[in-house]
């Protein structure tokens, strides 16, 4: 089998527990991500998602293990994998514009000030911002204007992975909404590959081409693979009246409320663990011709 | 009436008002000039009896002032130089000395403050240095230096040195990470992480710790003139306080403060400059 886009292979981490001891978030944690996939990370609070993006973006070194990404291992930060942060983490002295134009110069730095900033509006344009707007500083923008500036300067780089921590986790749900919205036109437009954590179930299917559940820490495992058998162009109205919406939430919501507790703390066997992958399809196709679409497995049986 | 009126307006009426009745209290209490005759023994060797031994009237100080200010250039040899010309040289000093202590404090703050190692080494050296009177160094420097101009600016440098130190390292250890994660995640150089990143958020700390610096340096210059003579406001005040010329002390007590203001508010409008809203 060939290796995928990118390749998480064996990830363990491990922090002082502040005790003199150590705490293992996740252990021999491997799994893939195929390039132009849209991958949604779910997990309760703590379970070490964060540590998995943080690595990923080159920012924090793992215990153990190797993440490859088109072939090359990551060892630090790079323009390739873009990164937006749940605090939106845009600097406060700089204009909206300027914070946009900080990244395309920085990966274009042959481009002349007025391609980069061309450039950088057309971002601010696909996420709403245009006008006046741009001129004014992160502290007089609402959380949701500054999510965008943070969306639009990640996009703005064509990075080879996008990573999203948490991105809407401070907005409001209509907020939230729009925005989800927005970033799911620029994706189509880009086929970029996403990483995305979040805690909201709804916002990951609406989203995600494959959702993976991580039970809580310590000891955390990347449990499942969940495929959203939902297809795309998706709309928020529309897609709860797919017949697999409901489905596929149910056991999600199982997951998280159940499962996740109940597969916690285990400590490996030293095995290499990868998600199960899961499929769920009631379509009426899928119903007719069993083989194609294998049934729900029951996991760790 | 005055209901109507900002709250700045009120103000401005109540300081002029505190202004003309401290003027005048001043005006009042001072004795009328004894004649001569009345002196005593003791007070014609201490040069009581000379016109301008006493605290002269406000008056007097204002048309001093207004002598002085129109001519402030003037020199005419090495005792009796206008306002303008003391002022200068005390100001020259007092910058050469605060940008020379700049040119070290920011980019060893810098280090320090991005360094753990670099702040624990550095520590103990800063504790003892900082409380020692930058006075304290004049004989020192007069010895190892040689040259009363330069001891003076040295006694300003050390002075200034340590605010801008402590507070450029604390605004660089203060700068969020993820700031300094979103220069990572562009692959920006550690230079330009340090001029794009960093130093614009630690510079609202860096400007405080320069304001304070200024601050320091302009008291400090007075005295340090008052020692080493020569030229400067410092020994100017000395000067005429030896001439028991209390009108031109009065007055030159007053042009300090007044140069001391307008630094400060330089500093202060640097500070507006750079501050930022998170
Ligand atoms: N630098 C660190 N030092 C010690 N413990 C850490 C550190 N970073 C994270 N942790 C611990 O690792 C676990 C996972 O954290 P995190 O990845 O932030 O979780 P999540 O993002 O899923 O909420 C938590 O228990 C947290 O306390
Ligand atoms: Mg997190």
């Amino acid at each position: 089998m060939s290796k995928p886009f990118l390749s998480i292979d064996r990830l363990t981490q491990q922090f002082p527990d502040g005790q003199g001891g150590t705490l293992t978030v996740f252990e021999n944690a491997s799994f893939g991500i195929e390039q132009g996939e849209f991958v949604c990370i779910l997990g309760h609070s703590g379970c070490g998602k964060s540590t998995i993006m943080n690595i990923l973006a080159g920012l924090a070194e793992p215990t153990s293990g190797a993440v490859t990404m088109d072939g090359a291992e990551i060892s630090g930060p790079s323009l390739d994998r873009g990164v937006v942060f749940q605090n939106y983490s845009l600097l406060p002295w700089l204009s909206t514009l300027k914070n946009v134009t900080f990244g395309v110069k920085a990966r274009e730095p042959g481009w002349t000030k007025s391609e980069v900033e061309a450039h950088a509006r057309k971002y601010l344009a696909m996420v709403g911002l245009e006008g006046d707007v741009v001129h004014r500083k992160p502290s007089q923008l609402s959380g949701g204007m500054r999510q965008r500036v943070s969306i639009a300067r990640a996009f703005a780089n064509h990075p080879k992975l996008l990573l999203l921590d948490e991105p809407f986790g401070a907005l409001d749900a209509l907020t939230r909404g729009t925005i989800q919205d927005e970033l799911l036109k620029i994706w189509g437009g880009t086929e970029q590959t996403v990483f995305m954590i979040t805690h909201d179930i709804d916002e990951a299917i609406l989203l995600a081409d494959r959702i993976l559940l991580m039970t809580n820490g310590p000891f955390a495992r990347v449990s499942e693979s969940v495929e959203i058998t939902i297809p795309r162009p998706r709309n928020r109205t529309e897609i709860v009246e797919h017949p697999n919406y409901y489905a596929i939430r149910n056991h999600l919501v199982h997951f998280l409320g159940l499962r996740s507790k109940e597969l916690a703390g285990q400590q490996g066997d030293g095995a290499e663990q990868r998600p199960t992958p899961v499929r769920i399809d009631k379509t009426a196709a899928a119903e007719a011709d069993p083989e194609t679409a294998p049934p729900l497995r029951a996991v760790n049986d | 009436m005055l209901d109507n009126l900002s709250v700045n307006q009120r103000a401005a009426i109540l300081s002029v008002v505190m202004l003309v009745v401290g003027l005048l209290i001043w005006e009042s209490v001072i004795p009328a000039q004894k004649a001569v005759g009345e002196l005593t023994e003791y007070e014609r060797l201490t040069g009581g009896g000379q016109p301008k031994a006493g605290v002269p009237p406000p008056s007097q100080v204002l048309s001093k002032a207004w002598e002085q200010l129109s001519d402030p250039f003037y020199d005419a040899g090495p005792n009796d130089k206008g306002i303008g010309i003391q002022i200068g040289y005390s100001i020259y000093r007092v910058l050469t000395g605060y940008v020379l202590a700049a040119v070290v404090a920011i980019p060893l703050g810098f280090l320090i403050g991005m360094s753990q190692v670099a702040y624990k080494a550095f520590n103990p050296f800063i504790q003892v240095l900082r409380p020692i009177s930058p006075l304290a160094w004049m004989p020192l420097a007069l010895f190892i230096i040689q040259d009363s101009e330069a001891s003076a600016i040295f006694v300003i440098f050390i002075c200034s040195i340590w605010p801008m130190l402590l507070n450029t390292a604390f605004g660089v250890a203060g700068v969020r990470k993820d700031w300094v994660n979103v220069a990572r995640t562009h692959e920006l150089g550690s230079l330009r992480t340090a001029f794009t990143v960093i130093l614009p958020a630690a510079a609202p700390t860096i400007v405080t710790g320069m304001r304070i610096s200024i601050g320091i340096a302009w008291l400090v210059i007075v005295a340090a003139e008052m020692l080493v003579g020569g030229t400067g406001i410092g020994y100017y005040v000395w000067n005429e306080w030896n001439n028991l010329d209390l009108t031109s002390v009065i007055f030159s007590i007053l042009m300090i403060g007044v140069v001391g203001m307008l630094l400060d508010a330089a500093f202060g409008f640097l500070q507006r400059a750079v501050a930022y809203a998170e």
